[in-house]
């Protein structure tokens, strides 16, 4: 659950968005849709569902340089289909963008990269595994060997990865609910990679180790109407237990959340609405709006109770759709570190 | 106290209606010719920039093929992914063949943002475009589409004429240009650790943003051309207004003292008359705007097909009522009154109170004042000398145009008393003697009309000698390089080959059009293989040429360069030039090429093909002796459609047709600042003969019949006109050359040899005669009705 | 005889219909006489003057000057007696501004074909204008002027000299002087004068005073 569902929902047509995302949550307009209980199929399933509406590959990283620095990465390419099909030339109705940044305690790097289906310019292949935009590219033999590359006007990274532990599905077994009114999608994460790798910054190369999450997501109708945005994070304590979570504002003042409990060894337990909470304690100006940068994260179930903190407070992704997005370290009541999103703040 | 001093002044003007009129219209005249000029400019600079914001053209670096003129869409895809933001371009014509539209294909997802209607795509209603994918187009071109499309076209007002943008995929399905692609656009903003082009794709060359062949460049000769005559027009203008207002500053003289002495403060009188002076330049620019619309108007059309037969950038022929325009052109009257009117204020300011109320002799420059000018016109001419010997660049040879043009002006009227001065001590009769003194004694109040006059016969011949220089040469070039009677033109490899099997005769030259664009000594040029036979070495006329020329060329000694790049590299004859990969030739002719802008290099045929083998020439000159024959045996026997088959006069008709155009346009502002000039004639003549009452009525009263005044009232505007165009041969032709030798290779790169042209000075020294006496034969009628009783006035009234 | 002249009238276009100035003037010149022309200031003096001197035409009567009839001239005609048989001084304007003063006063003898270089410069002497020869009109005095009228006219050497108030505009002393000046030059040449003046004074100075009133001669 990330920016992409905005992005998504921004490029719809302007009539579409007249009528309310009610309205499109509503109209799926041939498009298939996630259903429970869910039957992967590896490795097809890494690969795009151009009958979906939105999907995503979306991978953050906590990483550390030579000198103990704190460093984040962020890497997603993104699809968005304006018909259930593909076709091959300029027509294709898959439309792919990528965002790139690299966060560090006192910069914050961002860019993004546009194209169109159907010429080869971008997409994504399952065997092997292939997502690719531009010269940006994230590729292996499999999804657990990864090596990323992406390359902005100020920046570069060039990282490898490689799991140390399973698939984990969110929700269902993979079917995340994202509503009271039952809006879904598919969801899965491999939030066990280890890193290693370089950073180029306009001050120099940096070289890096640390840990990555990918997440897989791809549904037709995400939000529900009344929903204004959304503070997503995803920790790992130190402890070896990771923790994804959600908490999706709606426009009465109230939340839905949802997240997932990842012990070291990969079993999840859900976490339906309410059982999971953040709440914002400081907030910092940040491109013109107070975004909360600092935040109690609590699991009641597990005994958690954290204070979750920005690496960089001024994390701005300002691209075409701007929204919030850097590494988070825990510093207070359990220790690790993590990464943050915030999207809808005016 | 306002109200009093405002109607007193205004009173003036009810009393003398003609100096009112003067005066609004040669303002108006100064703004119409000035804002016609400019809304001209502005319509036709307003299309480049459509066209450079729709194409991204001189905004942006861009990747052009090496060779032809297709890139494939995988050198695209590949550029991308090895980290090369470019955007892809697809362009092409459709339409009826004389209703050609340019169309242009953009991907939105990956043009730099800001590039036509389509860079806003991607960030609002894409899908929405996506679905439509839509044509942009101005409400001119869209009718040009009607029919021809089946997606929906957004008209939008912006867009360059005769250009429509789409989606790239709509364009390379219209085009036929299946995965391939035009050009590449480079965005501004580029990822760090991008490798080189060569090694993505060496076919490939990088044209920097705003390069050579720039339309803008181009097409800022002609318009700086179409400035000068502007500004000419204008001065000639505010001529005749400072005149005007001279006169009337002049006449004013008593009232001002009378009112100075009932008591209104000076700078009160200076503030209403300043006012009043601003309402009048108002009204007169307004006029003037009107009918600047009006000429812009009819100019547009011919000047648009000029520029696009010249230089192939598109002009709206419809003019648009730009704010800008007019604005300027109320600003300019405004200005241009302010400048004529300063003097005089001054004077005003400056006038004793009790200062004698009587009208000194009108404008009376004499003395130290007429030296003063005559010295300030030779330091102009001087300094015009200096720019000629040494100046460099566009700027200065519009300086020098400038220093020479108001030197010469400057001088006429202390020329011209001389002149008269001489022809007063020869006279032997009495009336002869007078007539001269008093030619004599008006010319200050004749000489801003008088160089008005001069000015516009100047433009005049130097324009037309120009123009004329530049067809003759031109057709001259024609006959040369259009020798070939029938141009074919083939449509594969294949059919080439077949082709020259097919004319092949010994006793027929058979002539391909080989050529590349490339880059030459650092300039985007072209380089042409050439079937060096009888043809070139009798026809073509070389500016400057080794001996044997031909014959080293042939043997793949030497090469021949055109006029435009040996000036802009500094090459001649002698010097090496390197073509290709390392091979350099000495240069063995230069070739005047006229009406081209690029660079050209010309080098035997099969050194041609040895350096670029995949090159197939599918355009042939034949020479034939019997066209007609050997057209209708190429489309019988050989099977080859009509329309591939032109015979030279075709040609010939469409290039000559285009500077036409040129001509038409050149001469309609030759004929408008000569129709001002005459104007400026008319009124001074009108305004000076209520003036001139008291100098001819002692005359009359002596003797001389009202008559023969009036008959001599004419002999002098003929006798000034004629002295004027003697004066004004010399600076035309002074004009002429500066146009030719130094502007024009300024702007162009060539210089054109100046040709005589005697008849036609003769015919517009007789215009100008015939304009100075329907200009004098008002004034001169009037006089000569003039009521004894106005005349005996004279003598009997206190003025 | 001279002058003969007979029934003459003459009216101005008026605001309502024509207004006489002249109703019924007779008058008679002999050669070489003297004549003062008084009246009040509008009474139409300067018209005669005008009427005689060929430089308007009258409504009726008859002006026979040295034996041409005027009223029956035309404009050519008219001129040609100006230029030949009449010498004229108006009170100010008579020179010709692009002319100087050798030139002005030589103008109309040229145009008569009359000129005599050494008579004009004899003229010139008794004017005491030898200095100003080579001047420009507007370089000089208002008395200065009125003698290089004076000088012109008699250079012509005409049958008559018309003087419309030569000396209005100058001082007492001066205006005697250029009477003087004139009375003898004019008694040399044998021409007779027709003068206009205010100034009883001068008036007594010419053999003959005749008085304009309401259109007539008393
Ligand atoms: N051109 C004209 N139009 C109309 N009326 C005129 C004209 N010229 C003269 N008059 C009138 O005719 C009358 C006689 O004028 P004229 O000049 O002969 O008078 P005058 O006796 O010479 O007067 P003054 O002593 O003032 O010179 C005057 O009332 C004058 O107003
Ligand atoms: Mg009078």
């Amino acid at each position: 659950m990330n920016v992409k569902i905005l992005i998504t929902f921004l490029l719809l047509p302007v009539c579409a968005v007249a009528q309310g995302f009610a309205g499109l949550g509503t109209q799926a307009e041939g498009f298939a849709m996630p259903a429970p209980a869910p039957q992967f199929d590896f490795p097809a399933d890494h690969g795009a569902h151009p009958d979906y509406r939105i999907e995503w590959w979306y991978l953050t990283a906590n990483m550390t340089g030579p000198d103990g620095t704190p460093y984040g990465l962020q890497w997603t390419l993104f699809r968005s289909a304006l018909a259930p099909e593909t076709t091959e030339g300029w027509d294709s109705p898959q439309i792919w963008f990528g965002h790139a940044a690299v966060t560090t305690p006192e910069a914050h790097f961002a860019t993004e990269r546009y194209a169109r289906g159907g010429i080869g310019q971008a997409g994504v292949q399952a065997d092997p595994f292939t997502a690719w935009i531009d010269e940006w590219q994230l590729a292996g033999t499999g999804i657990d060997r990864l090596r990323l590359t992406a390359s902005g006007p100020d920046f570069a990274y060039d990282v490898a990865l490689e799991a140390q532990g399973p698939l984990v599905f969110h929700g269902d077994g993979g079917y995340s609910v994202k509503s009271a009114q039952g809006q879904a999608s598919y969801y899965y994460s491999q939030p066990f990679f280890e890193l290693a790798g370089t950073i180029t910054l306009p001050t120099g190369k940096v070289d890096v180790t640390g840990t990555a999450w990918l997440d897989r997501e791809w549904s037709s109708q995400p939000l529900a109407a009344d929903q204004t945005g959304w503070d997503w994070f995803s920790l790992s304590f130190d402890t070896g237990n990771k923790l994804m979570g959600f908490r999706l504002r709606q426009s009465d003042g109230s939340y839905y959340t949802s997240g997932t409990w990842i012990t070291p060894d990969g079993h999840t337990t859900a976490l339906p609405d309410g059982s999971f909470d953040a709440e914002p304690l400081a907030t910092t100006a940040v491109a013109g709006r107070d975004i909360p940068t600092r935040w109690r994260v609590q699991v009641p179930s597990r005994d958690v109770d954290t204070i979750v903190e920005a690496v960089n407070p001024q994390s701005w992704m300002d691209l075409s759709v701007p929204y919030w997005e850097g590494p988070v370290r825990m510093v207070g009541g359990a220790s690790g570190v993590g990464y943050l999103e915030m999207t809808g703040y005016e | 106290m306002m109200r009093t001093g405002l109607s007193a002044l205004w009173s003036h003007w009810r009393r003398n209606p003609l100096q009112l009129f003067t005066l609004v219209a040669g303002l108006a005249l100064a703004t119409a010719l000035w804002s016609g000029v400019q809304a001209v400019n502005a319509e036709a600079r307003a299309s480049y920039d459509a066209a450079a914001a729709t194409l991204g053209d001189g905004q942006y670096d861009q990747l052009l093929p090496e060779r032809g003129d297709l890139i494939a869409q995988k050198t695209f895809i590949a550029l991308r992914r090895a980290g090369w933001l470019v955007g892809p371009v697809v362009e092409g014509r459709i339409g009826a063949p004389d209703n050609r539209v340019r169309l242009v294909g953009l991907d939105p997802l990956t043009t730099p943002s800001g590039l036509g209607p389509l860079g806003d795509a991607a960030t609002t209603g894409l899908p929405d475009y996506l679905e439509q994918l839509p044509v942009y187009a101005n409400a001119a071109t869209a009718a040009k589409l009607e029919g021809l499309l089946n997606t929906p076209v957004v008209i939008d007002a912006d867009i360059a004429p005769d250009t429509a943008i789409t989606d790239i995929s709509v364009a390379q399905r219209l085009l036929g240009m299946d995965v391939q692609l035009s050009r590449l656009i480079v965005a501004p903003v580029q990822p760090i650790g991008r490798p080189p082009l060569a090694e993505i794709a060496p076919d490939l060359i990088r044209r920097p943003a705003q390069g050579g062949g720039d339309v803008g460049r181009l097409t800022d000769s002609f318009h700086l051309n179409l400035t000068a005559f502007g500004l000419l027009s204008f001065a000639v203008g505010i001529f005749i207004v400072h005149g005007a207002i001279g006169l009337v500053f002049e006449q004013r003289r008593g009232m001002v003292r009378t009112l100075r002495a009932l008591g209104m403060p000076l700078n009160r009188l200076i503030v209403l008359m300043a006012a009043e002076l601003l309402a009048l330049a108002l009204l007169g620019g307004v006029v003037g705007v009107l009918l600047g619309y009006l000429i812009a108007a009819s100019l547009l059309p011919d000047v648009a097909a000029t520029i696009e037969g010249l230089y192939g950038a598109q002009v709206s022929g419809t003019l648009q009522l730009r704010p800008a325009w007019w604005l300027s052109g109320l600003a300019i009257s405004v200005l241009g009154t302010g400048l004529a009117a300063a003097g005089a204020l001054v004077g005003i300011a400056r006038m004793p109170l009790l200062a004698s109320a009587k009208p000194r002799a009108w404008a009376t420059a004499r003395g130290t004042a007429r030296r003063l000018q005559a010295m300030g016109s030779l330091a102009l001419l001087a300094v015009a000398g200096l720019l000629a010997l040494a100046g460099e660049g566009l700027i200065m040879g519009f300086g020098l145009l400038g220093c020479l043009l108001i030197g010469a002006a400057l001088l006429l009227p202390p020329v011209l008393d001389r002149v008269l001065a001489g022809a007063q001590r020869l006279a032997t009769n009495v009336t002869a003697q007078w007539f001269w003194a008093d030619t004599r004694q008006q010319l200050p109040g004749l000489s801003l009309a008088l160089m008005a006059l001069l000015l516009a016969m100047a433009a005049n011949i130097g324009v037309s000698t120009m123009v004329s220089s530049f067809r003759l040469t031109f057709t001259g070039f024609l006959d040369q390089r259009l020798a070939s009677e029938l141009y074919v033109t083939t449509e594969s490899a294949a059919q080439t080959a077949a082709f020259e099997a097919f004319v092949a005769d010994p006793a027929r030259e058979t002539l391909p059009l080989l050529s590349v664009d490339t880059t030459l000594a650092d300039l985007p040029a072209e380089l042409y293989g050439a079937r060096i036979g009888a043809t070139y070495r009798e026809n073509w006329v070389l500016l400057a040429q080794a001996p044997d020329v031909w014959t080293r060329v042939a043997e793949q000694q030497a090469l021949i360069v055109n006029e435009q790049l040996a000036r802009r590299a500094g090459l001649w004859v002698g010097d090496d030039l390197t073509i290709g990969t390392g091979l350099a030739l000495p240069i063995a002719g230069i070739v005047g090429d006229y009406g081209n802008p690029i660079g050209q290099a010309i080098v035997a045929e099969p050194l041609f093909r040895d350096l670029y083998p995949e090159v197939e020439a599918l355009s042939f000159g034949v020479r034939s002796e019997t066209p007609q024959a050997l057209r209708e045996s190429l489309i019988e026997e050989f099977g080859l459609p009509a329309q591939n088959i032109t015979d030279q006069a075709q040609i010939k008709a469409f290039s000559l047709s285009v500077f036409e155009r040129t001509f038409t346009v050149t001469a309609a502002l030759n004929v408008l600042t000569l129709a001002v000039a005459a104007f400026a004639i008319f009124m001074s003549l009108l305004t000076l003969a209520t003036m001139r009452l008291p100098q001819l009525a002692p005359a009359w009263a002596l003797g001389l019949t009202r008559r023969r005044l009036g008959q001599l009232e004419l002999v002098r505007a003929v006798v000034l006109a004629a002295l004027t165009a003697l004066c004004a041969l010399p600076l035309g032709l002074a004009l002429a050359w500066v146009l030719l030798a130094v502007v024009n290779v300024e702007a162009f790169g060539w210089r054109l040899p100046m040709f005589l042209f005697p008849l036609d000075y003769l015919t517009l020294a007789l215009f100008a005669l015939v304009a100075a006496v329907i200009a004098a034969t008002l004034p001169a009628r009037r006089l000569a009705r003039t009521p004894p009783s106005d005349l005996l006035k004279v003598f009997a009234n206190e003025r | 005889m001279l002058l003969s002249v007979k029934a003459l009238a003459k009216s101005y276009p008026g605001a309502d219909g024509p207004v006489p100035v002249l109703r019924h003037v007779d008058l008679a010149m002999q050669a070489g006489e003297t004549l003062a022309l008084t009246g009040e200031s509008g009474s139409g003096k300067s018209t005669i003057l005008h009427l005689v001197g060929g430089l308007d035409t009258a409504d009726s009567g008859e002006i026979l000057l040295d034996g041409h009839d005027m009223t029956r001239l035309d404009d050519k005609g008219r001129a040609a007696m100006r230029r030949d048989a009449v010498g004229i001084v108006f009170q100010q304007f008579n020179l010709i501004p692009s002319l100087d003063v050798a030139a002005n006063i030589a103008f109309q003898a040229r145009l008569a074909g009359r000129y005599d270089p050494h008579a004009t410069q004899d003229l010139a002497e008794a004017l005491g204008l030898t200095a100003q020869m080579a001047k420009y009109p507007e370089q000089l005095s208002g008395g200065q002027q009125q003698r290089v009228a004076i000088a012109r006219a008699l250079a012509v050497r005409p049958r008559i000299i018309l003087a419309d108030e030569p000396t209005g505009n100058l001082d007492e002393t001066t205006a005697e002087d250029v009477l003087d000046q004139m009375l003898a030059l004019v008694a040399g040449t044998g021409a007779a004068l027709m003068m206009v003046t205010h100034s009883r004074g001068l008036a007594a100075r010419m053999e003959r005073q005749v008085h304009l009133r309401q259109g007539t001669l008393e």
